[in-house]
């Protein structure tokens, strides 16, 4: 009986450690030192909090906040970046979009400049969401004056 | 006129009868606790318990976890490649069952197939003054007899549900990248990009340690409240049965509204 209950609590703690390891990928993610970045988007479109941020493709860290900025009314977007993951202080977010109708993650590309952003600095350039409704109102408001 | 004073006295008395036996319940699982000692100083009694309401309740949710996987997997995949994103279903099987039917489905197959046997086996050495016998002999029963049991239960139940967890999301993988060939690496990879351990697989866990909790302290507190007769075993139950499966779609209906608001 002793060992019936052993293996029964063996396999069910190596259940845990499964589904934490194998499909939450527990191992591979958060454990990574951050450093705290913001960038000011006059519209963000979907995007949420949680989404990833990606660099050529590849994710180099998470939104950790979104707020509205009362005294411009910008929104604010608190950025976590990998620490190994260093950036240019020019470099330029853009929010986009994975697919046609996917989530909506923001794009990091880096400039030229030598010095590095560091924690709590912010990001100068950005670019918003492609709002679909402002998108085609522009494109009847330009065949109108034609 | 007898008739107007007699409806809200009925009422009255059903209310009360509830509240009473609510109030019984919550001094109940207090009493399990300050008498929870033994189990320490013990613990031969909780392994005991353990094997026959963990150990023999793994037949029943290993397969249910398993069936739940296939099915999920075949109809989810039926959806999904209507849209064009049948690789998605490792996520969505992943994703449904170990935030919402792994712990719902194993703590309702644990209440029918754990829970019951509990009520019926206290209410029985209720019934035939086993308990009556131990305090004569000085044995604290709910001390010898029920929490154990209690303590078992809390302990099993969250095994129960990581191993139908793992049987589901094995069906999912089955009928997903076996039958409708799904490709393996996307299946495992989108699945992993989108669990997050403490917001999904950690929710997932404390929802089931809830409802252990609610489970096995219905179980035994029904057992331990029966009436001493045939008749009153069976009905404690058929009660164990119903109530404990109310309290866990009602809690799960809580915890959900608690951890997965969205942002």
């Amino acid at each position: 009986m002793d060992i019936w209950v052993g293996i029964f609590v063996a396999i069910g703690i190596g259940a845990t450690v499964f589904v934490a390891l194998r499909v939450a990928n527990l191992a591979s993610s958060t454990s990574e030192a951050t450093y705290h970045v913001t960038a000011e988007f006059s519209n963000i479109g979907g995007l949420k909090v949680r989404a990833p941020v990606k660099s050529a493709g590849v994710v180099v860290g998470r939104v950790t906040d979104i707020r509205l900025d009362t005294q411009k009314y910008v929104a604010l977007v608190s950025i976590n970046l990998e620490q190994r993951y260093p950036f240019s202080q020019d470099t330029s977010a853009t929010i986009l979009t994975s697919g046609l109708l996917g989530e909506q993650y923001v794009g990091l590309e880096s400039g030229a400049e030598t010095e590095n952003l560091k924690d709590g600095s912010k990001i100068i350039l950005t670019s918003s969401a492609l709002v679909l409704e402002s998108l085609i109102s522009e494109f009847l408001f330009n065949k109108a004056s034609e | 006129m007898k008739a107007i004073i007699r409806v809200p006295a009925l009422i009255g008395h059903y209310v009360n009868d509830r509240l009473w036996r609510l109030g019984f319940a919550s001094r109940f699982l207090f009493m399990i606790l300050i008498q929870s000692g033994t189990c320490l100083i013990r613990p031969r009694l909780v392994l005991r318990e353990a094997y026959f309401i963990g150990v023999q309740s793994l037949i029943i949710i290993l397969v249910s976890g398993m069936f739940v996987g296939l099915v999920l997997g075949l109809q989810m995949y039926d959806t999904l490649e209507r849209f064009g994103s049948g690789e998605g279903v490792g996520t969505v099987v992943a994703l449904a069952l170990v935030r919402e039917l792994g712990p719902v489905l194993s703590a309702l197959l644990f209440a029918s197939r754990a829970g019951t046997a509990v009520t019926a086996e206290i209410g029985l050495m209720k019934t035939t003054e086993q308990l009556s016998a131990m305090e004569m002999m000085a044995i604290e029963p709910v001390a010898r007899v029920i929490a154990p049991r209690f303590w078992a239960g809390i302990i099993s139940l969250p095994l129960l549900t990581s191993m139908f967890n793992v049987m589901g999301i094995f069906g999912g993988y089955l009928v997903g990248v076996l039958l409708l060939g799904v490709d393996e690496g996307i299946f495992w990879s989108q699945m992993q990009a989108t669990v997050d351990f403490r917001e999904d697989v950690l929710n997932g866990i404390i929802k089931s340690v809830v409802f252990a909790v609610a489970v096995i302290l219905i179980a035994v507190f029904e057992g331990y409240n029966s009436p001493p007769t045939a008749e009153g075993v069976s009905s404690a139950t058929t009660r164990a049965v119903v109530t404990s499966s109310l309290a866990i779609l009602a809690l799960d209906f809580v915890l959900t509204a608690f951890m997965f608001r969205g942002i």
